[in-house]
């Protein structure tokens, strides 16, 4: 017997029962259902996740000026400035993976438009900054070269910025001061959002480094050429790695640091960090998957039960099916056929409100949801392999069933 | 008469009830041959049903052999003997035995089912034994919809539809009327003057002289077997009967 014909002959029998076949289908539909729901309230969370990487910058090394160590007193990062603009440019003129170096000073400072003021971060930096941190200008247009080089007072505001210096005004062309220094706004950063770690990244001021370093931030006494950070573009995101080592060599040779001697500045591949965050938003994926598939089990018990039941009724069909030919096998695998039947429609059902469910969880949770492929196949398997696993043991116990007695059966 | 299509050697089947061994046959040994139409008679408890499961191959014996159509059956796994009845062995039952959701058609196609034929010969084949007893017109009728005597006439096209070489028909007027029954026996006398064996379990001593032949058991045991002399004719025996209203009606 083909398996064509066993589920024509099963599809038939479960018509039979309609109403008892939809209420243990219901079993499956609502585990693949659920199943389908969960997976993509977590891939929702992971997608967000991945989009908090990717608004950091992808493919970005921070390099950190090390910290001093004065007569065995050590010092936080950054304190002591061992890395300049010059270590920037070698970076990105040394290093054929490395897209832009762009080296940066950063700090806080009072600002002032009107009768309004904001402390936030200003950032120092070259026009490579827009570009190493994937950041665009929406509005106005960003400094060049020669700005840099003129330490022209320009600045480039952060939405958050914006938002309480200026409400609903337009800032281009307004003159900000920043720490008494009156600064042009020419434009307008995109909105980036929170960072990984919840900093409001929108919260910030970009001017050009040497403007920052002359009339902002001061310049260090130690070295004039001296940058807080270098942030680094990764032309591939494969080749993160050795950039970070020969971003390490380059550097430790400019540095003249002899083989004992420790780094004097850090590099953060910010990446790494983000894959914690998403390896943990992962397990939480697993999690609710796992939840959502015991539901998924106890729709199996359903399907034995009334497999087995069914099994009990028949028990003169099947008798007579023996009478005429039928071998255990054949009895085995109608059974089966018709518990997988069972379950892969409450699968394909399941699956369909799956769907359902999960793009309408944004409208009343306010949750993201991501449905994907994966889950939906993962889902439907399981659902078969349910099937077959408990309609096992009922359609083997129609198989071992002594056709004498089975016809005899009242 | 041809060769031997039935030789038992001293079969027996005892079964175990309850911690005490009930031998429901003792040493059987008979042949029948192709072409026969055989009645077998006893009381309840005479070992004529166990007889018959063996006969029928649903059952495998204590000791002793079978033989069937010149193939020792004996001591076949349960796969080989469902491949047997399948394949040699037509069953008509009492209550008939027919599936109550599937139409005429469908039952009667149902052992080719498990031989693997196509399902456009299985039509053509279940079509024809249908018209053979004379139910082409009812060919997708459910069960329900038919009479007791068209139903046991779908159960003998179903006995009939894998050409077997033996038919084995347990008290298969049971549950019918007088009339009925002469019209199954007809079609059962139809049938073996095709060539085809025919085994009858029955207690009504009436039918059992349709048959050519009466085996009668007791206690495990052939008590008699005698051949009719003169066996009913039950196409005879239908036009003496009265005419009741044309079952065929009913339905």
């Amino acid at each position: 017997m083909n398996a064509l014909a066993s589920a024509r002959i099963a599809v038939r029998a479960l018509r039979v029962n309609k109403l008892r076949s939809i209420l243990t289908m219901l079993g499956i539909i609502i585990g693949v259902a659920a199943v389908i729901a969960m997976v993509s309230i977590g891939s929702g969370a992971q997608a967000r996740i991945a989009e908090q990487i990717q608004s950091l910058g992808s493919n970005l090394l921070i390099v950190l000026s090390g910290s001093s160590n004065t007569g065995g007193v050590r010092q936080g990062l950054g304190s002591q400035l061992t890395i300049t603009e010059e270590d920037a440019w070698a970076i990105q003129r040394e290093i054929a993976s490395v897209q832009v170096a762009a080296p940066m000073m950063r700090g806080n400072a009072q600002v002032v438009w009107g009768n309004l003021n904001w402390s936030t971060n200003v950032q120092g930096t070259t026009p490579e900054f827009f570009e190493a941190r994937e950041w665009p200008v929406v509005s106005g247009q960003a400094f060049g070269q020669e700005a840099v080089d003129g330490a022209t007072k320009v600045a480039l505001l952060g939405q958050t910025v914006v938002r309480n210096l200026f409400a609903d005004q337009d800032p281009i062309g307004q003159i900000i001061r920043i720490k008494k220094v009156p600064f042009t706004v020419i434009g307008i950063l995109d909105k980036k959002g929170q960072s990984t770690w919840g900093q409001d990244q929108d919260d910030l001021i970009v001017v050009p480094l040497s403007t920052a370093k002359r009339k902002v931030l001061g310049v260090s006494q130690a070295n004039a050429r001296s940058v807080g950070s270098i942030s680094i573009r990764v032309r591939d995101e494969a080749d993160i790695k050795e950039a970070e080592a020969q971003t390490r060599d380059l550097l430790r040779q400019r540095h003249r640091l002899q083989g004992y001697q420790d780094d004097d500045f850090q590099i953060r591949n910010l990446a790494e960090f983000a894959e914690a965050q998403e390896q943990s938003s992962r397990v939480m994926t697993i999690l609710l998957a796992a939840v959502a598939s015991v539901s998924l089990f106890v729709g199996g018990i359903g399907i034995m039960n009334i497999m087995l039941v069914s099994v009990t009724e028949r028990t003169r069909e099947i008798g007579l099916r023996m009478a005429v030919g039928a071998r255990g096998r054949d009895i085995l695998m109608q059974f089966l056929v018709e518990a997988v039947t069972l379950s892969m429609i409450g699968g394909v059902i399941g699956v369909v409100v799956g769907i359902i469910v999960s793009s309408t969880i944004p409208y009343f949770a306010g949750w993201r949801t991501l449905i994907s492929a994966e889950s939906i196949v993962i889902a439907f398997a399981f659902a078969a392999a349910v099937g077959i696993f408990f309609g096992f043991y009922p359609a083997r116990k129609a198989a071992q069933l002594n056709p004498i007695e089975a016809l005899r059966y009242e | 008469m041809g060769a031997a299509l039935i030789e038992t050697h001293e079969l027996t089947k005892n079964y175990r009830v309850g911690g005490q061994v009930v031998h429901a046959l003792r040493q059987v040994s008979l042949e029948v041959k192709g072409g026969e139409f055989v009645a077998v008679m006893g009381p309840s408890g005479s070992g004529k049903s166990t007889f018959m499961n063996l006969l029928g191959c649903l059952d495998g014996p204590t000791s002793g052999r079978y033989v069937l159509d010149g193939g020792d059956v004996s001591n076949l796994s349960g796969d080989a003997l469902a491949r047997i009845r399948n394949a040699k062995i037509g069953f008509v039952f009492q209550g008939f035995n027919l599936l109550a959701r599937t139409t005429a058609l469908e039952n009667v196609e149902l052992p080719l089912l498990y031989s693997g034929r196509p399902a456009r010969e299985r039509r053509q084949q279940a079509q024809g034994k249908l018209e053979a007893v004379g139910l082409a017109d009812r060919a997708d009728h459910h069960p329900s919809q038919l009479s007791g005597g068209q139903q046991q006439r779908v159960a003998i096209a179903r006995a009939l539809v894998n050409d077997p070489v033996l038919i084995l028909a347990d008290e298969p007027t049971g549950n019918l009327d007088t009339r009925t029954s002469v019209e199954v026996m007809a079609i059962l006398q139809d049938l073996n003057r095709q060539g085809i064996t025919v085994v009858l379990v029955t207690h009504e001593a009436d039918i059992s002289q349709f048959a050519s032949r009466v085996i009668t058991f007791r206690d495990g045991r052939v008590l008699r077997d005698e051949i009719v002399t003169a066996p009913r004719e039950a196409r005879r025996v239908l036009a003496s009967l009265p005419l009741e209203e044309e079952e065929d009606d009913a339905a």
